[in-house]
């Protein structure tokens, strides 16, 4: 169970304008700029759901996977998981999430898949059959049998994003947290991580929570959507609720246009671009 | 503790299937550690044995240095970390339920033993066969070897210590060059990389001895050749304890820091 109230975290940003003489002079005096990433942010999150949270680029979504996992501390508000305050108790709540950033690699770069694996294996404690069957579990759904044995460089965006979602369930955690996993891949593999995340939601009841810009994501996984904007949630409710949300003033007719152009339509008229 | 043993064995595996860096690291050393002996040879004559140094403990100084260069260099320190640090992927590291101190000093530790077992084995093997003075000698008992390896245990802690030091301070600035730059430099310096440090003038040398760096290779390649040999022992081991203790001290110290205002890098 996730409780989120009120939190806000603001970032520090040296803004300057461009050219050797702007640089010349942010030398003695330098400007800076509070961004707020995320300005009341209040949600809540039951056991076993499948969360959708989207905005456009900037709005505070990889902020608030961020606060969740718990290497990021936010500036004020409360945050509880399961009992846990993520970044106080760090350590020990690690131990219950699985995270994908899908612009980032947690496997080493210049070994092989499997010993990443290994060593994933050491870091949580799991027990040696309880590894195995997760193991041949992934594996089988995630079609890694030909790659496992390959060093991470040697993979391509799609394999190796396969690999990440295996790596970051192998202690089968009960809240997984996805940054934009579908990131640059092809249609096979898309459609393999949906299923793969639909599936394992059903399976074992683990709760997720993903991020993405990719509607089509958004349709075949998410039950719940959240819209994030500026730093606030715009809306929380289901996609069709999102559909209705843009077609309210009858500019847009729901049937005749995709999703795309539905968000497009919303950022723009809740002005969050 | 297995689990700092498997960073350890990873990061060993990864160092060692890079054979053909092995091989030019290899020649670079041997013609590097050729033209130092050549050198001092050159300072013993014109000196007429006015020396620091006995002239074979030079040798066996340098031919040591080159064959363990990989233990104790601050310069080449893990550079996957600092890219961690500077893309922000350290996110996954702190997502990871063990301290990112200890995993990533044991992390250090294994890529540096894996590759001086690389490099010394051949190294040591050509120092050997050298001609006449140029030759490493066997190290003067058997105690005095045990010592050595005792000390080298000890100056890789601090060595990788003081590097870890460094990655934290990086944390604080974004981008870790400068860091590197002004401790790396001064390092070589004042560990006795570029020179011994018994040729130091005696004024510089207590200072020197003050310093961490002093305590890093300086002691077990001094102590091999018997240069540094009876009541100087004592106090240059309780030194390398110290400094070991200390730098952990601060690195964790800084870490406590950093954790608290962390900020990740990167979308």
């Amino acid at each position: 169970m996730i409780t989120m109230e009120n939190v806000c975290k603001s970032y520090k940003v040296a803004r300057r304008d461009s050219g050797f003489g702007q640089a010349f002079r942010s030398l003695f005096h330098r400007e800076y700029e509070e961004v707020q990433a995320l300005n009341q942010v209040s949600f809540h999150i039951g056991d076993g759901e499948m969360v959708g949270y989207i905005g456009p680029n900037g709005a505070g979504k990889s902020s608030t996977i961020k606060i969740l996992s718990g290497i990021l501390t936010p500036d004020s508000g409360t945050c509880v998981i399961d009992g846990r305050i993520p970044w106080r108790d760090r350590t020990e709540h690690v131990r219950h999430i699985g995270v994908v950033f899908g612009q980032r690699s947690q496997l080493w770069w210049d070994i092989p898949v499997m010993d990443s694996f290994e060593l994933l294996k050491e870091i949580y404690s799991i027990s040696t059959p309880q590894y195995k069957n997760k193991l041949e579990e992934l594996t089988r759904l995630l079609n890694l049998e030909e790659i496992l044995k390959t060093p991470t460089r040697q993979l391509s965006l799609g394999q190796r994003m396969r690999c990440e979602l295996a790596a970051s369930l192998l202690h089968e955690p009960k809240l997984l947290f996805l940054d934009e996993p579908t990131i640059g891949l092809d249609a096979v593999s898309k459609l393999a991580v949906r299923d793969f995340i639909k599936k394992t939601n059903k399976d074992h009841k683990t709760t997720v929570i993903l991020t993405t810009h990719d509607m089509q994501d958004m349709e075949a996984i998410a039950e719940r959507v959240i819209l994030i904007g500026r730093g606030q949630i715009l809306l929380d409710g289901t996609l069709g609720d999102l559909r209705q949300a843009a077609c309210v003033d009858g500019e847009l007719q729901e049937d005749s246009v995709n999703l795309d152009q539905i968000m497009a339509a919303l950022y723009q008229k809740l002005n969050i671009m | 503790m297995k689990k700092y043993y498997l960073f350890f064995r990873l990061r060993f595996a990864a160092g060692i299937q890079y054979r053909m860096a092995a091989v030019t690291a290899l020649t670079t050393q041997l013609v590097w550690g050729i033209m130092e002996c050549l050198a001092y040879k050159a300072v013993d004559k014109a000196s007429c044995g006015g020396m620091p140094m006995d002239y074979s403990a030079i040798v066996s100084y340098i031919w040591l240095k080159e064959a363990f260069l990989a233990l104790f260099n601050t310069w080449a320190a893990d550079n996957d970390l600092f890219e961690m640090i500077k893309s922000g992927d350290i996110s996954y590291e702190l997502c990871r339920p063990l301290s990112v101190y200890a995993m990533w000093f044991s992390r250090n530790v294994g890529g540096r033993v894996s590759e001086a077992l690389l490099r010394c084995v051949p190294v040591l093997l050509c120092a050997i066969v050298m001609p006449g003075p140029y030759r490493l000698g066997p190290p003067v008992s058997a105690e005095v070897f045990g010592l050595f390896l005792l000390t080298v245990v000890l100056g890789l802690g601090v060595t990788v210590a003081f590097c870890m030091l460094v990655y934290m301070l990086c944390f604080f600035t974004i981008s870790p060059q400068g860091w590197r730059m002004v401790f790396t430099g001064g390092v070589d310096f004042l560990s006795g990389h570029l020179i011994p440090l018994p040729f130091f003038p005696a004024k510089y040398l207590r200072v020197a001895q003050n310093l961490p760096f002093a305590y890093m290779h300086n002691v077990p390649f001094r102590i091999y050749s018997g240069d540094l040999a009876g009541k100087e022992i004592l106090p240059a081991v309780l030194g390398q304890v110290f400094w070991l203790l200390a730098l952990i001290f601060a690195g964790l110290l800084v870490w406590k820091l950093a954790e608290k205002k962390i900020v990740i890098q990167g979308g």
